[in-house]
C-alpha cells in the first residue's frame, strides 16, 4: 500500500516529519518498507505552453516550438517529443534549471538552430519511471507558475508492507485512523457527502448468491462526459499510490477505492442488458475480461450478470462487452460488499491479481458500500457533469459478517502482557481504533467496528492494546520454571554426534536440495514409488530422493568439474518412498572418490577403493558400539554389481556401501570412479551399553595359518570356521594376507588368517595350542574346503 | 720395569688414537685379557726375586687399573661420539608435512543449529523432529490457516498430492508435540523447510527453527526476555533487540524481531539497507485456536512460539554474502567452516 504523505497529513495534521512517522507507523505493525519523494530533486521548472510548432529545417523528428511561460518573451525550444503541439501545457525547465541526476539546461544550438530550455516529459523529473513524451498538463494550469509548486510536489510516496488481517488499513482513512490513535491527533472530517438524484434512471438489482454478497448498490449516472481531464490533485493522489490515470469515469472509482477503501465498478449503461444479477457460476461458464482475456469460470464463482450473461467476475474483473471508454454518456456505478470467503483464492485459481480482489479477499469494510456510492457519484458529476438515478441496494443484513461483543479481561491482559496497563490508556486505544468500549468489573466489553476483520476473541484486543501501547514498552522478564533433569539414553545418539564423528574422519558435510532430477532419481531408484512433486519449482527439482546417494554424487561433480578431485563428504537426512502414506527415513550417506590420502609427500598415492570405503563404515559402526554386523555381496541399483555389499546389523539389512556403477559414472560424466555408502540413521542408536568382561590374567598366544581355497569363497567364511573350531579360546581372528597367482593354482587363492588364543583361568601349554590348531585346520578342510599352505 | 712402562705408554696410545667401540674391545682383551701384554707381565713376576715381586705386583696392578679407567672412558666417550651421529642422521625435516587424512567439517547450518540448539538445551528446550511431508491439516488448519486463509498465499507451497504438501516451516511439529505432550513444554524444532521460491534472496529449501514454550505462566514479557538473550548470546554481543508488531495466524500477540545491526552496529549500511535494524525471527503468544485441536486446557496453560531462519542466522553470523552458497555445496566454501 502506497500513500501520500500530504494526504495523510491533510487527514491527520500531526506534525511528524516523514521519518517519524514512518518510525511510529513500523512500531505499530504497518510496516514501511520504502519512503519515497514524489519527484526528482529539481528547480527552475515551470508550466510553460507551446504557441507555434515548426518542423526543424534539418531534422525530420525535431520540431522548433515557441513556448509561453508567461512573463516576457516566448522561449525558442526545440523538441523532440511526438506529442509537442501547438495549445500544449507543459514542464518547461528554463535555462540555469537542474534537472534529477544533476543536469543543469544551457542555452544551446541543436543542428543549427538556438534552443532556451527544455520541454519534459514525466521520467525527465522523476515523475515516473517511464514516459513516451512531454507531459500533458491541464489546460488550466497556470502558465509561469512553478511546477513543484502547482504540482504540491514537497510530498512523499510511503509505502506500507501490511499484513493481510489489516485490509482495514488498504485507504488513506484506515492508515489515518492508525495515525490519530498513535499521536493523539484527531482526525479531519471527511469531505461531506450530498447528492443530488436529479434522473429517474435505474438499474434493477437482483442477488441469488446473498452469503457471497450481502450488500449490493448500484446507481446510474447519465448524461456524462468522460472525455475531460481528471483534475491535477486527484491524478497527483493516484500517482502517488502507483495508480494509473486513465479517464474520469476509471480515476473516479479509483480515487474512492483508495481514500475509503470500497473497490467499485463502473459499466457503461448502454451496453447493460435488462437487470443487473449477482449469482455464482454454473459449470462451463466463460466471459472475457476488461484485459481482452477470455477465461473459464470456476464453478461456484461469484458473477455480476445481466440479461445476457456474465458483465464482472465479481470483486476482480469487469467484463469487456460493458466496458467504459471515452464515448461512454451513462455508468452504473457498482459498490458491494463481496464476502472474503466468497474471493477467497477465485483470482488467484485463475492467475489473476487485483487491487480489487486484493482488497475483498481481506475483508471490505461492510458499512461502506452507500456512503463510497455516494462519494463516487458525487466525485464524477463534479469531474464530468451528468445525472444521478436512484441507487438500488438489496442487503442481506443476515449475511453480513457477525460483530459480537468481545470481553476483555483486565487480569489477563495484564497476565498476557506481564505489565498492568491503566485502564484509561486501554480505552484511549480502543476508542481510537473504532472499537466501542463498556467498562465492566472484569475490565471491558468492545464492539467491533466493521472495518475490522481480525477481532473477535480476547487475544485480539490484548494484540492491539499491546501495538498502540508499544511492544517495545513492555516489560521484559526472566522464565521461571521447574529444574527437570532430561530422559538421556546411552545408546541414543543425536544427529550432532554423528556429524562430528564423521567430520572427524576428514569427511564434510553437504546439505543438498530434497528434490532431484528425475535422471538421478531413477539411476539409483524405483520410480514407481518415487514421490514427485505436484508442481515443482522446476523439472530437474522435482522428485523427491528415495537415497541421498544421488545427491552426494551430483556434489562430486560439481566439485571436480571445479578441480576438486579429492572428495569425502557425507549427508544426513530424510529419504522419501510414495509407499504406505509416505515413507519418510532419515538417513546417513557417505561417498568417497579421488586419492585415498591428501596429496602429500609420504602420503599413499592410491585412489581409494571399495576397502577404504568399508573402513569407513566399518569405523562408524564400531563408533557407536554395532558389533553384529555382517557385509554380503548385493545388487542395489545404480551401484556396481561386483562391488557392493549390504549391510546387516542384527539380521537386517540396514544398508549398502559399494562403487557407484561405471555405467551412471560415465552418464553423470564424472570422470572417476565413486563409492558411496548409505544407512539408516537409526541403526546407529541401537548399540548396547558396554558390559565388563574380566581381562585374562594369563598370556595370549599368536598363531597363524594359511589356507588355499576356492577363489570365491568369502574370506569372511573361513575366519567364521575358525573362530567355531576355537571356541571359548578364540579371543582374535582376522585375515592379514589373501594371495593368487604364482604357486596358486588358478580358481585358488591363498589365505592368511592370524589367530590370538587365551583362556580366562590358565596359561596355554604347547600342546593345548597345537590341538586347538589342528581343530581349526581340520575344520578348514571339511568346511571350506580348504588346503594348508 | 722398562718393559712395563713402554706397554702403559704404548697403551696410552693406542686407547686414546681408537675410533671404534669394536677396536677398543680388542684393545682391551690385548692389554689386559688372560693372554694380554699386563698379563703376560704378571706372569714374569714369579722370575723376579721374592722381595721385589711385591712392589712390582702392585705397579703392574696400578697400571692394569690405570688402562681399565682410561679404556673405560673412552668407551663413553666413543659411545657417546656413535650416538650422536646416529640422532644426526636421523634427523627429519620437520617443515614437512604429516601423513594421513586431513580434515572434515560441519555444514555452516548444522554448525549453526547445532550452537542455537546448545543455547536453547541449557535453559531445558529439548530439540523435536518431525516429518517433511506433511498433510495440511498440520501445516496449515492445526496453525489456524483455514482452506480460504489468504496467509496460505504467503506460504509458496510444494504439493505432493491434494492434501499432502512439503512442510512450509518447522511450526507443524509444534502442534504435534502440543498434541501428544502434557505441559509443561519447552522445545525447539530445526529442520528442513520448502516453499516454492528461486531468487538471488531465496532458494526452495532452507531450514528452520521453531520454538515453543508452554507453561502456566507464561508472558510476553518471558518471551520477549527469552528472545532478547538468545540473540545476545548467539552473536555474542549486548546488541539491542525490538519487537514490532506483525501478523502470524498461528500467535497473537505476533512480533517481528529486529537486531541493531551486526555489521554495521545499527549505524546504518549496506547490510541492513541503511535501517541500522536487520529483521531475524517472527514470534508470538500462542493463538488459542491452536490449542483448540489440543488437550491442552487453555485457560490454565498459555505459552509462546518463536521462528528464525537458519540461513539467515548463518549469514549474519559469518558474514556469507550468498544464501545460494549454502546449497551449491563447493568444497572450497565448506571448508571454511569446523
Amino acid at each position: 500500500m502506497k500513500i501520500s504523505e500530504q494526504w495523510l497529513r491533510e487527514l491527520v495534521p500531526h506534525t511528524l516529519n516523514v521519518n517519524d512517522l514512518s518510525h511510529q507507523l513500523t512500531m505499530a505493525g504497518l510496516e514501511v518498507d520504502a519512503i519515497e519523494p514524489v519527484a526528482g530533486a529539481f528547480e527552475n521548472v515551470v508550466v510553460g505552453e507551446i504557441i507555434d510548432a515548426q518542423p526543424h529545417p534539418d531534422a525530420d523528428k525535431l520540431r522548433v516550438c515557441k513556448v509561453t511561460v508567461g512573463s516576457g518573451e516566448s522561449l525558442q525550444i526545440v523538441c523532440g517529443a511526438p506529442n509537442a503541439r501547438v495549445g500544449l501545457k507543459a514542464p518547461v525547465a528554463l535555462v540555469g534549471a537542474v534537472l534529477p541526476g544533476d543536469f543543469s539546461i544551457k542555452a544551446s544550438k541543436l543542428r543549427g538552430v538556438e534552443s532556451e530550455g527544455m520541454l519534459c516529459a514525466e521520467a525527465e523529473l522523476g515523475l515516473s519511471e517511464s514516459s513516451d513524451g512531454l507531459m500533458e498538463l491541464a489546460t488550466d494550469a497556470p502558465i509561469g507558475e512553478s511546477l513543484r509548486r502547482y504540482l504540491s510536489l514537497e510530498d512523499h510516496s510511503i509505502e506500507i508492507g501490511l499484513t493481510p488481517n489489516r485490509a482495514d488499513c488498504l485507504s488513506a482513512l484506515g492508515i489515518a485512523r492508525e495515525i490519530s490513535v498513535l499521536t493523539g491527533v484527531t482526525q479531519s472530517d471527511m469531505p461531506a457527502l450530498s447528492v443530488t438524484e436529479n434522473s429517474d434512471a435505474a438499474i434493477r438489482v437482483l442477488v441469488t448468491a446473498g452469503s457471497q454478497c450481502a450488500v449490493y448498490a448500484a446507481r446510474v449516472v447519465e448524461g456524462l462526459d468522460n472525455t475531460g481531464p481528471t483534475p491535477v490533485w486527484m491524478t497527483e493522489r493516484l500517482r502517488r499510490s502507483g495508480i494509473r490515470c486513465k479517464d474520469p469515469l476509471v480515476d473516479v472509482t479509483n480515487y474512492v477505492m483508495l481514500e475509503l477503501g470500497q473497490p467499485m465498478h463502473a459499466f457503461d449503461a448502454d451496453k447493460v442488458v435488462g437487470a443487473i444479477t449477482v449469482r455464482t457460476a454454473g459449470a462451463s461458464e466463460s466471459m472475457t475480461l476488461l484485459d481482452g482475456k477470455l477465461i473459464n469460470l470456476p464453478e461456484g464463482a461469484l458473477l455480476i450478470t445481466d440479461e445476457e450473461g456474465p458483465i464482472a467476475f465479481a470483486g476482480v474483473m469487469g467484463g469487456q462487452r460493458t466496458a467504459i471508454s471515452a464515448t461512454t454518456t451513462a455508468v452504473v456505478l457498482e459498490s458491494a460488499f463481496f464476502a472474503p470467503h466468497a474471493l477467497a483464492g477465485q483470482a488467484r485459481k485463475l492467475g489473476m491479481h487485483t487491487d480489487a480482489s486484493h482488497r475483498f479477499e481481506r475483508g471490505v469494510d461492510f458499512a461502506l458500500a452507500e456512503r463510497a456510492l455516494d462519494r463516487a457519484t458525487g466525485l464524477l458529476i463534479s469531474l464530468t457533469g451528468g445525472h444521478a438515478g436512484p441507487v438500488s441496494v438489496v442487503r442481506h443484513d443476515d449475511q453480513l459478517p457477525s460483530r459480537d461483543l468481545v470481553k476483555l479481561n483486565a487480569r489477563a491482559l495484564q497476565r498476557a502482557l506481564g505489565v498492568a496497563i491503566e485502564s484509561k490508556e486501554v480505552d484511549h486505544i480502543l476508542n481510537g481504533l473504532g472499537l466501542d468500549t463498556q467498562a465492566t468489573p472484569e475490565g471491558w466489553i468492545c464492539s467491533v467496528p466493521s472495518w475490522r476483520f481480525d477481532i473477535a476473541i480476547e487475544a485480539d484486543l490484548i494484540e492491539e492494546v499491546a501495538r498502540i501501547y508499544g511492544y517495545n514498552k513492555l516489560p521484559v522478564s526472566q522464565i521461571y520454571a521447574a529444574l527437570d533433569m532430561p530422559i538421556k539414553p546411552e545408546t541414543a545418539t543425536p544427529a550432532s554426534r554423528i556429524r562430528r564423528y564423521l567430520a572427524a574422519r576428514d569427511l564434510r558435510e553437504v546439505i543438498t536440495y530434497s528434490f532431484i532430477e528425475p535422471k538421478l532419481a531413477e539411476a539409483f531408484g524405483d520410480m514407481a514409488s518415487a514421490v514427485v512433486l505436484r508442481n515443482p519449482i522446476s523439472e530437474d527439482l522435482s522428485v523427491m530422493r528415495s537415497s541421498l546417494v544421488p545427491g552426494l554424487v551430483a556434489v562430486a561433480h560439481t566439485n571436480s568439474s571445479r578441480q576438486q578431485s579429492r572428495v569425502r563428504i557425507f549427508e544426513l537426512g530424510l529419504a522419501f518412498e510414495g509407499t504406505d502414506g509416505y515413507l519418510q527415513t532419515p538417513k546417513v550417506a557417505l561417498l568417497i572418490g579421488g586419492r585415498a590420502e591428501p596429496e602429500r609427500v609420504g602420503n599413499r598415492s592410491a585412489t581409494v577403493d571399495f576397502f577404504d570405503l568399508k573402513g569407513e563404515v566399518e569405523a562408524l559402526l564400531r563408533h557407536f558400539g554395532i558389533h553384529e554386523v555382517s557385509y554380503a555381496s548385493a545388487e542395489v541399483k545404480g551401484f556396481h554389481p561386483g562391488q557392493t555389499a549390504s549391510i546387516s546389523v542384527g539380521g537386517a539389512i540396514v544398508g549398502h556401501l559399494g562403487q557407484v556403477h561405471p555405467s551412471v559414472q560415465k552418464a553423470l560424466g564424472l570422470s572417476q570412479p565413486v563409492f558411496a555408502a548409505e544407512m539408516n540413521r537409526s541403526v546407529l542408536s541401537c548399540g548396547s551399553v558396554p558390559s565388563f568382561t574380566p581381562v585374562s590374567k594369563y598370556p595370549e598366544v599368536r598363531r597363524d595359518v594359511a589356507v588355499v581355497v576356492d577363489q570365491n569363497l568369502p574370506v569372511a567364511t573361513l575366519v567364521e570356521c575358525a573362530k567355531d573350531a576355537l571356541g571359548a579360546l578364540h579371543k582374535e581372528a582376522f585375515v592379514f594376507d589373501v594371495y593368487t597367482g604364482q604357486g596358486v593354482s588358478e580358481g585358488l587363492k591363498s589365505v592368511a588368517i592370524g589367530l590370538t588364543l587365551a583362556d580366562q583361568s590358565r596359561t596355554l601349554s604347547e600342546s593345548d595350542v597345537s590341538e586347538a590348531m589342528a581343530q581349526v585346520i581340520e575344520s578348514l578342510k571339511k568346511t571350506c574346503n580348504a588346503e594348508l599352505r | 720395569m722398562e718393559e712395563l712402562k713402554q706397554i702403559s705408554a704404548d697403551a696410552e696410545a693406542a686407547i686414546n688414537a681408537v675410533s671404534g667401540l669394536a677396536d677398543l674391545e680388542q684393545m682391551r682383551v690385548d692389554y689386559l685379557g688372560k693372554k694380554g701384554a699386563l698379563t703376560a707381565v704378571l706372569k714374569g713376576l714369579s722370575q723376579l726375586p721374592p722381595d721385589q715381586r711385591p712392589a712390582a705386583g702392585a705397579l703392574v696392578n696400578e697400571v692394569k687399573a690405570h688402562l681399565q679407567t682410561l679404556i673405560n672412558e673412552r668407551k663413553v666417550t666413543l659411545e657417546t661420539i656413535a650416538l650422536e651421529q646416529k640422532l644426526s642422521a636421523e634427523a627429519v625435516d620437520v617443515t614437512a608435512p604429516g601423513r594421513g587424512q586431513g580434515t572434515g567439517g560441519l555444514h555452516p547450518v548444522s554448525v549453526t543449529i547445532d550452537r542455537i540448539e546448545a543455547l536453547f538445551s541449557a535453559m531445558g528446550f529439548a530439540s523435536v523432529e518431525g516429518p517433511e511431508i506433511e498433510d495440511d491439516y498440520h501445516n496449515f488448519t492445526a496453525l489456524n490457516i483455514p482452506e480460504s486463509h489468504p496467509a496460505r498465499a504467503m506460504h509458496d507451497t510444494f504439493y505432493v498430492d491434494a492434501t499432502h504438501v512439503l512442510r512450509t516451516h518447522t511450526s507443524p511439529v509444534q502442534v504435534r508435540v502440543m498434541e501428544s505432550q502434557e505441559p509443561p513444554l519447552r522445545i525447539i524444532c530445526p529442520g528442513r523447510v520448502y516453499r516454492c521460491d528461486s531468487d538471488l534472496t531465496h532458494t526452495p529449501m532452507f531450514h528452520q527453527v521453531e520454538g515453543l514454550l508452554i507453561d502456566e505462566q507464561s508472558s510476553f514479557a518471558d518471551l520477549k526476555g527469552l528472545i532478547e538473550v538468545f540473540l545476545q548470546r548467539f552473536f555474542e554481543k549486548d546488541l539491542e533487540v525490538r519487537f514490532r508488531p506483525s501478523y502470524f495466524p498461528f500467535t497473537e500477540p505476533s512480533a517481528e524481531v529486529d537486531i541493531q545491526c551486526v555489521h554495521c552496529s545499527g549505524s546504518g549500511c549496506r547490510v541492513c539497507s541503511q535501517t541500522g535494524w536487520l529483521e531475524v525471527m517472527g514470534c508470538g503468544m500462542v493463538h488459542p485456536a491452536v490449542f483448540e485441536g489440543t488437550q491442552i486446557d487453555a485457560q490454565r496453560f498459555s505459552g509462546f512460539a518463536f521462528g528464525m531462519g537458519v540461513e539467515r542466522l548463518a549469514m549474519l553470523r559469518y558474514g556469507v554474502t550468498d544464501l545460494r552458497l549454502f546449497f551449491d555445496n563447493d568444497l572450497r566454501f565448506l571448508a571454511q567452516f569446523r
